[in-house]
């Protein structure tokens, strides 16, 4: 973490954070003993490949996990001591946008066709008992509408008659309805057109400043965490594997993996250059021994196929989970 | 000699609607657009553009797969739709497509054997067994694939980025000429898109295949292309040299665009910096037809925008449709070529 970043508090403390799949070719494990701590107020990126876990560990905090997947073990504490992953489901129901709230990936699909925008929000503050009559209600949804960068009067519109940027501003009012500490963004612009795209990120990150929200945001065109993230966490196969400061991560990559993410970054610099990551994914349900990366690592070791690394601490606010980091003695046994 | 794929003055309109209770609506996916595809020299030319740019009508037209409302496509100087049983299986060999679902193209019944031999099979490329083994084994070299590790295995035992690279590999087998690729690689990871883009950029190289790359990136479009289009509501609102239009772009689209990506450098004003724009709402703009279709968002948008700017020249190998460079030449016919030509100089 950055200087400002060590004097925030924490909002939210996963710790061996684990969700299973059960499938009849085996358990796979789509989220593998995640440890990540959100601070209040900042903007933090997920990245990973497709596969890599990051979406199941956005649905697993709001507890949308379905069959066959499972939380198979860990916590999610805020700061009040409440364990997330604990609460029953009148308590989850109550924590969903009061606490944490989605934007989702595809807006087209997130909003209920035959209401009108405005109707569909009062409906919402109106199950999680906010006071006042329908009136004052679509006052309250009129001022969202103007603070995502909407005309009120698009509180009278049916979803279809909106672009698709429009309704992703009216999913992201919504979202913010109640005020959240906590908005969980799952690809929110990778449906829309670049110019939209800008806009969008521009009007949640105001946001996120105004309501001092933390914002997890889910993605993986670099481009974007570059721009919106201020810490930036990589995943692969279900396992963090390094966590630092949004420019620690782009200038000095640590773990082998997110130095080939960077490098393979299409980019207005370099024309005609074109760095690949070597092999391919791994499948989940026949995992590599050791460290999850080793087969496509281009700095692998012997002991990379047999000692499995742990996240730890490899430069002041830089996490990563690789054994070239951690000393031979140190190495677990096993 | 004529050119090996021409598009002149193209246009496509989708009519629709027309149900019990609406009335039948028109759309111009595609107006007027003209490019040639040089039989002598291989080019790389991106046609890029947002949803509903008409990009992929654009590519759906030339690969002859749906027909002009207006004008012609010209393959060997022959119109595409006239062409006889002799012709269309040569133009079937010289122009390949490559689309974007690396899913959706395989029969998941099948080994994915299959489309790397039927091609062979129905255009007679080996003379023998073990010839097509060997054809096969090379075109999977040279998009960097292993033979033993994707032979003998059926599609979802592969990964997207396996799947893609075995579709070029089909495409070269044929040793084609020219080839259409529809956003190849726009569902596929991060890690792989270089990979492939090499793949493509190689048979460029080496191969000397000619290539129209269709985009909504235009940082890939950058990476792998000579030239650009740039499509607006299916017209061409800049094209030229990829490094004049990405580097100094003159329309004010294209401005717009390629200031929105965000760059993966941090650090950078993107996220803070008010842009200049017109505030529009989107549900009622009206689309004016026979003027330019950007002049709603466009903040430079004059009187003169209510008719249809054609191509001006805005510099050395570059052209952009808007009236901003009415006092430069406009180019006759819309054509593009001497543009394309001049960048090569």
């Amino acid at each position: 973490m950055s200087d400002s970043g060590q004097k925030k508090e924490v909002l939210l403390d996963i710790s061996g954070l684990e969700v299973h799949f059960e499938t009849r070719r085996g358990i796979a494990r789509a989220v593998n003993e995640v440890d990540l701590k959100l601070y209040k107020g900042e903007r933090f990126g997920l990245v990973g490949e497709s596969g890599s876990g990051k979406t199941t560990m956005i649905l697993a905090l709001l507890r949308m996990i379905k069959t066959p997947g499972f939380i198979a073990g860990g916590k999610a504490v805020f700061d009040d001591g409440t364990d997330l992953l604990q609460l029953d489901t009148e308590q989850v129901r109550q924590t969903r946008l009061k606490r944490v709230a989605m934007v989702p990936q595809g807006a087209m699909n997130s909003l209920n066709p035959v209401m009108r925008i405005g109707d569909q929000m009062v409906l919402t503050m109106r199950e999680h008992d906010e006071p006042g009559d329908k009136d004052k209600l679509m006052q309250r949804v009129e001022s969202l509408m103007e603070k995502v960068g909407l005309k009120p009067e698009a509180a009278s519109y049916y979803p279809h008659e909106l672009s698709g940027g429009m309704k992703q501003r009216a999913c992201i009012a919504q979202a913010i309805c109640l005020n959240p500490q906590l908005i969980l963004a799952d690809e929110p612009t990778s449906a829309l057109d670049v110019v939209v795209q800008r806009q969008i990120m521009q009007t949640l990150r105001q946001l996120q400043l105004d309501l001092d929200a933390t914002v997890l945001l889910v993605g993986h065109d670099m481009g974007l965490m570059a721009q919106f993230a201020e810490r930036v966490g990589i995943m692969y196969g279900g396992k963090l594997v390094e966590v630092g400061t949004v420019s620690d991560i782009f200038r000095n990559p640590q773990h082998p993996y997110t130095q080939l993410l960077i490098s393979s970054i299409p980019s207005f610099e370099k024309r005609g250059d074109f760095k690949g990551i070597p092999g391919v994914g791994l499948s989940l349900l026949d995992p590599p021994s050791g460290c999850l990366f080793h087969p496509r690592c281009p700095k692998v070791m012997e002991r990379c196929a047999h000692n499995e690394p742990t996240l730890r601490q490899v430069a002041a606010g830089q996490m990563a989970s690789c054994l070239l980091y951690e000393e031979e003695h140190n190495a677990p046994a096993s | 000699m004529p050119p090996l794929l021409e598009a002149r003055h193209i246009r496509k309109v989708f009519s629709g609607g027309g149900g019990l209770f609406s009335e039948n609506t028109e759309t111009v996916a595609v107006d007027d657009f003209t490019l040639t595809i040089d039989a002598d020299k291989p080019s790389f030319t991106t046609i890029a553009g947002e949803s509903g740019s008409g990009k992929t009508t654009v590519a759906r037209m030339l690969l002859g797969v749906i027909s002009p409302s207006d004008g012609e496509v010209l393959y060997n100087g022959q119109n595409v739709s006239g062409l006889d049983k002799g012709q269309m299986r040569s133009f079937r060999q010289d122009v390949q497509a490559i689309f974007q679902d690396p899913f959706e193209v395989y029969n998941p019944f099948y080994k994915v054997d299959h489309i790397l031999t039927t091609p062979i099979r129905k255009f007679g490329l080996a003379a023998s067994q073990k010839e097509a083994d060997e054809q096969i084994d090379g075109a999977l070299r040279t998009v960097g694939l292993r033979p033993e590790e994707t032979l003998g295995r059926y599609p979802h035992q592969l990964s997207g980025g396996q799947r893609q690279r075995i579709t070029i590999a089909r495409a070269l087998l044929l040793k084609p000429k020219l080839i259409i690729a529809d956003e190849p690689v726009s569902m596929v990871d991060a890690s792989l898109r270089a990979t492939i883009l090499a793949s493509l950029h190689k048979l460029y190289r080496d191969f000397d295949i000619s290539f129209i790359y269709i985009t909504h990136d235009l940082t890939t479009a950058y990476q792998v292309s000579e030239n650009i289009v740039v499509l607006y509501h299916g017209t061409v609102a800049e094209a030229g040299n990829v490094e004049q239009v990405i580097k100094n772009p003159q329309h004010p689209y294209t401005r717009e665009l390629i200031h929105s990506i965000p760059v993966p450098d941090p650090g950078s004003a993107w996220i803070e910096e008010q842009v200049e724009e017109k505030q529009v709402d989107e549900t009622e703009v009206e689309e004016n037809l026979a003027g330019c279709r950007y002049a709603p968002r466009c903040i430079h948008a004059m009187d003169k925008c209510e008719k249809k700017p054609p191509l001006y020249r805005s510099g050395v190998g570059c052209a952009a449709s808007c009236f901003l460079y009415d006092d430069q030449e406009s180019l006759a016919g819309g054509d593009l070529t001497k543009i394309f030509s001049e960048s090569d100089a």
